[in-house]
């Protein structure tokens, strides 16, 4: 067993290489569709195919998401790319090469930030990010003698991120791939779901002494289809590689599998019957240059990242971390929330408006962001009305609230006296009422002169009471105490 | 009918109506019926070509014809026509049809080329000879007994023969030019990226370029213009404008020629090549072109550079062909099998020497001592060859140190074939145009080639030079 002690004498050292599929139209190299789902075999032409005869075409759409992702991760571009080619026989892969890039990537350096559940922040480094295309898919199925190759995904565009060895436990590398997933989806780049496999994870996991600087000997692990499986996989792997250790056994350069139902990694092969993929430059693909002007019109269509919004909705909105931290969980979320903050300065009522109500309602039904019927402007109105002191926040959220999303076309405010919610913090009208009660009372009166001062309440549920639940109660708190006092 | 050998007269021929399509057609499909053992053919494409040439009569009625109506071209059998039969006369490609037409086809299509078949050549286009051939050797049309030069050896002796007008072939280190040598005819290479290669079953995708053969110049130029120019379909084809090549093929003023020195004294070179080579330079100079020798100690390097490159592209190229998605399939047991049954079985001893170096040359151990430096040397190679522009307009040399030899001599020795190339392969590597001109004869009557290199895209500079060396020469026939 692995104990705290245990772990604590080693250090873990992990790095990931990301594949994200890019949503471009078309595949990386031709014209064939990129779509997900298609019937087998219908998204294949003969570059696809890579039928003799044929030459790749460079997507630039995919190059200019690659850049996107560069720049949101800090990378430099580089101006000059070449495509390398990967060699390597198997069924899926048509040309018996992937077409790759290998030493011009297109984005090098940069860092991906985190934080986790403690609250502590890390930056972990990536050493590149470069563009490549995806190989068919073997199907292996259970009646049949023969594999079966789809070939659709052949030539899908990729990006594949690659980091540095800074990553140090299972929980930063959750945070992490975490974090990278909501970058891509934040540039729209890529879906990010790992169970279609549009988004994959390989890590690299190797542990050594605490203080040592010699890293140990790394075990890549592929497979892992939920960015849970890869904190599980990865805590296998510490634990597995520590144990071996303590026995005084070194650990094995090799590739493994991780196993989710039993929760663990199987040895594939090692590194001595590795591939040698003879990579060279690409002949069929004439370089790459990317100018100044190019990547200055990708900068200017980039949208807000979620690093970006979580600085501005803690520094500029002066809101708690949690709320900024639910608040950039995803991109669609967070520029909703942006819009209201465009109308209201209230941001703390902002945010407990998306946090509280909005989002238990689409949670209870189910619906995307992108489903509710409400607008930002709308919902600022009502915090508005909250803020003039015309109705409490619990009447708006239970009654208001539900009220407007069956009448998104109304004004809140019409729609408020419609259903008699408004408070009254006219002066004019509150006080006669307050007279009258005191008038009503006047042994009452005499009592909180005489120092019972919580009589105050009595005088308050009266006010209410002759006001029909519309006296703003601040208001009338702030009289009443006036008159007695005077 | 009469014998045409230029488009020019053919299309006279056909204004006056003195001659049809059809009428060529069949007078080229009886040539290949007649000729046959020649086995320049290997697909002819009867009834389409027939159907063709009446479609092309019929526009030349209207008035609507294209600049290529009358022109019946042979294609290699590397080029993609779509639903023909194209299999770089291998094995591995056996049955195999092509699902789309390659640009530069389209393009003589569109102006009304009819293809009238395909044309026999070294597999993958990997040879000197025509010898490793799936379909067996093509011959010499003059000397039955020799070989006409490979790769595009079917190319070269359909043209010759007569069998159709003008030919394709590709030229990678001298495909083209080195049968056109050994033929007596007129072979091109441009400069590599001139015309798309999309289409174009690779052999060494940085050197792969299509070529010409044909009779005359003009009809070279007339082919090169319509077929060069910027392709979407592959990114690596220049966007350099196209010029009008056919419009200007004269040539005015005085050259300035250089000849390398280590050509001409190169010990493989043949004596009869030698003598031709000097007379050539003799009349430039009597016709008062500036000729003078440069040095170019590089030579020996051009054929290990231009080995270790193509072989390493073809050994990645030629992955494809793996019994998967298409083409010969062996019977086996399991998945390596099949790979190795597969390659083995399909592809020819010559094919399969330069996937084993090509795979060789790329592996992690050797990559750095073998293809980091051949690309260096093919910098300097390329660097070297263009500094002599910098001072002269054109580089003569032999097109080959030997005329055509016997079929068979050389197939033992890979290393004596590849010496055919020898002069060849230099605007291989350096990515820049030649030509091969017939220029006389040695003692048994074999035909002897002249190369005529010049600067990237200088096409127009090549072909009006070579007519200017092609009128020189029959001046001087005329006059012994």
């Amino acid at each position: 067993m692995l104990t705290k002690e245990l772990l604590n004498k080693y250090t873990p050292v992990v790095g990931l290489e990301v594949h994200a599929q890019l949503l471009t139209n078309s595949k990386m190299y031709c014209t064939d569709q990129n779509q997900y789902g298609s019937l087998p075999n219908t998204n294949i032409g003969v570059i696809t195919l890579g039928h003799p005869g044929t030459l790749p075409m460079v997507n630039r759409k995919a190059i200019e998401y690659g850049i996107k992702m560069g720049l949101a991760c800090g990378c430099a571009i580089s101006r000059h790319n070449y495509f390398a080619r990967k060699n390597y026989f198997y069924p899926d892969l048509p040309k018996g090469y992937q077409i790759s890039q290998d030493k011009t990537p297109l984005c090098m350096d940069g860092s991906v930030d985190i934080m986790l559940k403690d609250g502590s922040q890390h930056s972990i480094r990536l050493t590149r990010i470069h563009l490549e295309e995806d190989a068919g898919k073997s199907i292996h199925l259970d009646h049949e003698k023969d594999t079966l190759v789809d070939f659709n995904r052949a030539g899908v565009p990729l990006i594949e991120v690659v980091t540095e060895p800074d990553i140090r436990s299972s929980e930063q590398a959750y945070a992490l791939l975490t974090e990278i997933r909501k970058l891509v989806r934040y540039l729209a780049i890529c879906d990010g779901n790992m169970e279609e496999g549009s988004l994959r994870c390989d890590a690299n996991i190797s542990v050594m002494p605490k203080g040592s600087d010699t890293f140990g000997n790394k075990v890549e692990v592929k497979n892992m289809n939920s960015i849970r499986n890869v904190q599980r996989a990865i805590e296998f792997e510490i634990e597995r590689q520590i144990m071996l250790v303590e026995k005084g056994e070194t650990i094995v350069s090799e590739t493994r599998t991780f196993d989710a139902i039993a929760g663990v990694t199987h040895s594939m092969r090692t590194k001595e019957d590795l591939n040698d993929y003879r990579y060279f430059p690409e002949p069929d693909i004439a370089p790459l240059h990317i100018n100044e002007e190019w990547i200055n019109q990708i900068k200017a269509e980039m949208p807000s990242l979620p690093q970006q919004l979580f600085r501005q909705f803690t520094q500029e909105f002066g809101l708690p971390t949690y709320d900024a931290q639910v608040l950039t969980d995803t991109k669609e979320i967070a520029l909703y929330f942006e819009e209201m903050c465009k109308n209201t300065s209230n941001y703390k009522a902002a945010s407990n408006w998306m946090m509280g109500p909005i989002k238990s309602y689409l949670n209870e039904l189910t619906l995307h962001i992108k489903d509710f019927p409400l607008s930002p402007k709308q919902i600022t109105k009502v915090i508005a009305i909250i803020d003039e002191g015309k109705m409490s926040f619990s009447a708006a959220a239970q009654k208001l609230f539900p009220e407007l999303i069956n009448n998104p076309q109304m004004q809140p405010i019409e729609l408020a006296k419609q259903l008699n919610l408004l408070q009254e913090s006219d002066l004019g009208m509150i006080l006669p009422l307050i007279e009258e009660v005191l008038e009503q009372y006047p042994d009452k009166v005499a009592e909180y002169k005489s120092g019972r001062k919580n009589l105050i309440g009595l005088f308050m549920g009266e006010v209410m009471k002759k006001s029909r639940g519309k006296a703003d109660p601040k208001a009338t708190s702030k009289l009443l105490k006036e008159k007695l006092e005077a | 009918m009469k014998a045409y050998t230029a488009l020019a007269e053919i299309q006279k021929g056909l204004a006056k109506g003195e001659v049809t399509v059809v009428q060529l057609v069949r007078h080229y499909l009886d040539q290949i019926e007649q000729k046959k053992d020649l086995n320049a053919f290997v697909h002819v494409f009867e009834q389409e070509a027939l159907e063709r040439a009446q479609e092309v009569d019929q526009r030349i009625a209207k008035g609507n014809a294209g600049k290529l109506a009358g022109m019946v071209l042979g294609i290699k059998d590397v080029l993609c026509y779509k639903d023909h039969p194209v299999q770089a006369a291998s094995k591995i490609l056996s049955g195999f049809e092509s699902q789309f037409t390659a640009t530069a086809i389209q393009r003589l299509i569109d102006e009304d080329v009819i293809i009238i078949g395909s044309l026999n050549c070294d597999e993958f286009a990997m040879g000197s000879t025509n010898e490793h051939s799936t379909y067996g050797p093509a011959k010499n049309a003059d000397f039955p007994d020799c070989v006409p030069g490979g790769s595009s050896g079917g190319s070269a002796v359909a043209v010759q023969a007569g069998l159709c007008l003008a030919s394709l072939g590709t030229d990678t280190g001298g495909s083209v030019r080195q049968p056109a040598a050994f033929c007596d005819v007129i072979g091109l290479k441009p400069t590599y990226s001139r015309i798309s290669r999309y289409g174009l079953i690779a052999y060494a995708s940085s050197f792969d370029t299509i070529g010409i053969f044909t009779k005359n110049i003009e009809d070279n130029a007339l082919l090169l213009e319509i077929m060069a120019g910027k392709d979407d379909f592959d990114s690596t084809a220049s966007q350099q404008p196209v010029p009008k090549y056919s419009q200007h093929t004269q040539w005015e003023g005085k050259a300035r020629v250089a000849y390398l020195k280590e050509t001409i004294e190169h010990e493989g070179l043949s004596p009869a090549i030698r003598a031709e080579m000097e007379q050539v330079l003799n009349r430039l100079r009597e016709e008062g072109h500036h000729v003078e020798p440069v040095s170019f100690p590089l030579l020996d390097y051009v054929l290990p550079t231009y080995y270790i490159l193509t072989t390493a592209e073809a050994s990645s190229n030629l992955s494809r062909f793996d019994g998967v998605r298409y083409g010969y399939r062996a019977e086996a047991q399991n998945l390596d099998q099949m790979y190795t049954q597969t390659r083995s079985e399909g592809f020819g001893e010559e094919v399969i020497r330069r996937i084993l170096l090509g795979t060789f040359v790329l592996s992690a151990s050797y990559y750095d001592a073998y293809y980091t430096k051949a690309q260096k040397l093919r910098r300097l190679i390329q660097d070297s060859t263009r500094e002599i522009f910098k001072q002269y307009d054109f580089i003569l040399l032999p097109t080959t140190p030997t005329t055509a030899f016997e079929l068979g001599k050389k197939l033992q020795s890979p290393i004596e074939m590849y010496l055919a190339d020898l002069y060849t392969v230099q605007a291989s590597v350096a990515g820049i145009p030649s030509i091969s001109i017939p220029v006389g004869k040695d003692e048994q009557g074999k035909s002897i080639g002249l190369q005529v290199m010049a600067d990237f895209f200088q096409e127009q500079k090549i072909f009006a030079f070579a007519n200017e060396l092609i009128s020189l020469q029959k001046t001087h026939v005329n006059t012994l």
